[in-house]
């Protein structure tokens, strides 16, 4: 397994480590950089001396309000975000999952209004550790073992 | 009230329950009277469920308004293949106040954050039927008095019955001490069960419904569904276990009263009917009360 992912070092722009090799694409569809137009480097299944494997994302000229940012953190829980300005690290922190989630995950009842109607997902984060994510439509409960993303 | 919807029953606030209630018992005085003569509701029941559509409409009807809608979705514009978005906003545009049962659960809320007149949820699957719930405080306040440190029992299906659970979250407000009376397989869920002990209030659990009856002031009957069971033997076994009929009327408090909220299979005998301690065919047409007393708090005429 490759150390360290040989590219030249950011000088302005965003780092997002620590994401969970098996989520990466997840993430970049979250984040909706499917579109972005200036560098993007995605490295995946490289080693991790905390979580075995890991993926990062390394874009240059991005920054991302904190709100945007802790949508990530169902997909990627323990990652982290380091902001980087002339070569240096300025800001690094951890996501955090926020208290409202819209769209994003599915609701887990086939019987909601979101899986049957155009309808996006609206959920209420009653758990952050033990994550469970009450449904505003239909009011049951999504949690780790069932969730699906959109 | 005015203009708030009603989708689950934890949108209005104890007060506003209470409110609701005092104005019902006022309506139980006098039903009949003029006041949604230029008012027009609209029932649109997605899948039939005939109690509560005639309820509704004798609530309105007896104050002098007018109904439009229909009763299951097979004779309607979503037959052929019409989004709720837009059956829900086209009905608002004819109508001041929307009544919708709808088998999807989570339907209604939408509905009602589309809707540009406030919207009554009549059951929206497994989730919730508010209207329900309120007409089984008021039953429970009209036949003792209050409601406040009751003993109530739940006996039957407690797993799946919406209407029980419903109820057992707003007593919550009024220190009721539960009695739970199911099969194993049929038990008050934990997430229910967590609303009471968050109240620090006290339930007991049981199997046999002989040791509860001399013990409460209500006995809340509900009918056990075949098609909760995949196994039908199961389900043989279970069916009977909880048939209440006269002779087990013994030794009880003098102001027991026996609800159900309808349709009865077998769980009550007829035999009980004519008991004084009878009061489910009262507890029916309480829902027409309390339902006008809602449309007239929703549309903000009392
Ligand atoms: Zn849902």
């Amino acid at each position: 397994m490759v150390k360290e992912l040989k590219v030249s070092a950011l000088e302005n722009g965003t780092v997002i480590d620590h994401i969970p090799s098996e989520n990466v694409f997840q993430v970049i569809k979250i984040l909706n950089l499917e579109k972005f137009k200036t560098h993007l480097l995605i490295g995946t299944n490289l080693e991790s001396k905390k979580y075995g494997t890991k993926g990062i994302i390394k874009l240059s000229n991005k920054f991302f309000d904190k709100e945007d940012v802790n949508k990530i953190a169902l997909a990627a829980p323990n990652a982290t975000l380091i902001v980087i300005k002339d070569f240096r690290i300025i800001e690094k922190n951890t996501v955090r999952i926020p208290d409202k989630i819209e769209g994003i995950v599915k609701c887990f009842n086939p019987n909601c209004i979101t899986n049957i109607e155009q309808v996006p997902t609206k959920f209420e984060v009653i758990s952050k550790d033990d994550l469970k994510l009450h449904c505003h439509y239909c009011e049951k409960i999504t949690n780790k073992t069932n969730i699906v993303f959109i | 009230m005015k203009g708030k919807s009603l989708i689950s029953i934890n949108d209005y606030s104890k007060e506003e329950q209470i409110k609701i209630l005092d104005l019902a018992a006022e309506f139980e005085k006098n039903p009949v009277q003029n006041i949604l003569e230029k008012y027009v509701v609209a029932t649109l029941f997605f899948e039939p469920s005939t109690r509560t559509r005639l309820s509704f409409e004798s609530a309105v009807s007896r104050l002098g308004g007018k109904i439009i809608g229909f009763s299951d979705s097979s004779s309607s514009s979503v037959k052929k293949g019409e989004s709720l978005k837009d059956t829900i906003i086209t009905v608002s545009n004819y109508s001041d106040l929307i009544v919708m049962r709808n088998p999807v659960e989570g339907s209604a809320r939408y509905a009602s954050e589309v809707s540009k007149v406030p919207l009554i949820n009549a059951g929206d699957g497994a989730n919730q039927h508010p209207t329900q719930t309120l007409l089984d405080l008021y039953t429970i306040r009209q036949t003792q008095g209050n409601l406040d440190n009751l003993h109530v029992a739940f006996v039957g299906d407690l797993k799946y019955g919406r209407t029980v659970h419903s109820l057992v979250i707003a007593l919550c407000n009024y220190n009721t001490t539960f009695h739970l009376v199911s099969p194993i397989e049929l038990k008050l869920p934990s997430a229910v069960k967590m609303h009471i002990k968050d109240k620090n209030l006290t339930y007991f659990q049981y199997t046999d419904m002989n040791d509860v009856i001399p013990q409460v002031d209500i006995l809340y009957m509900t009918r056990i569904q075949k098609e909760r069971f995949s196994d039908s033997l199961e389900y043989e076994r279970v069916k009977n276990l909880y048939i209440l009929n006269k002779n087990m009327l013994k030794g009880i408090k003098e102001n027991l009263k026996i609800l159900h909220p309808m349709p009865r299979v077998n769980e009550i005998s007829t035999d009980v009917d004519n008991t004084p301690q009878a009061h489910y065919f009262q507890q029916a047409l309480n829902g027409v009360y309390v339902r006008q007393a809602l449309i007239c708090s929703i549309l903000g005429l009392k």
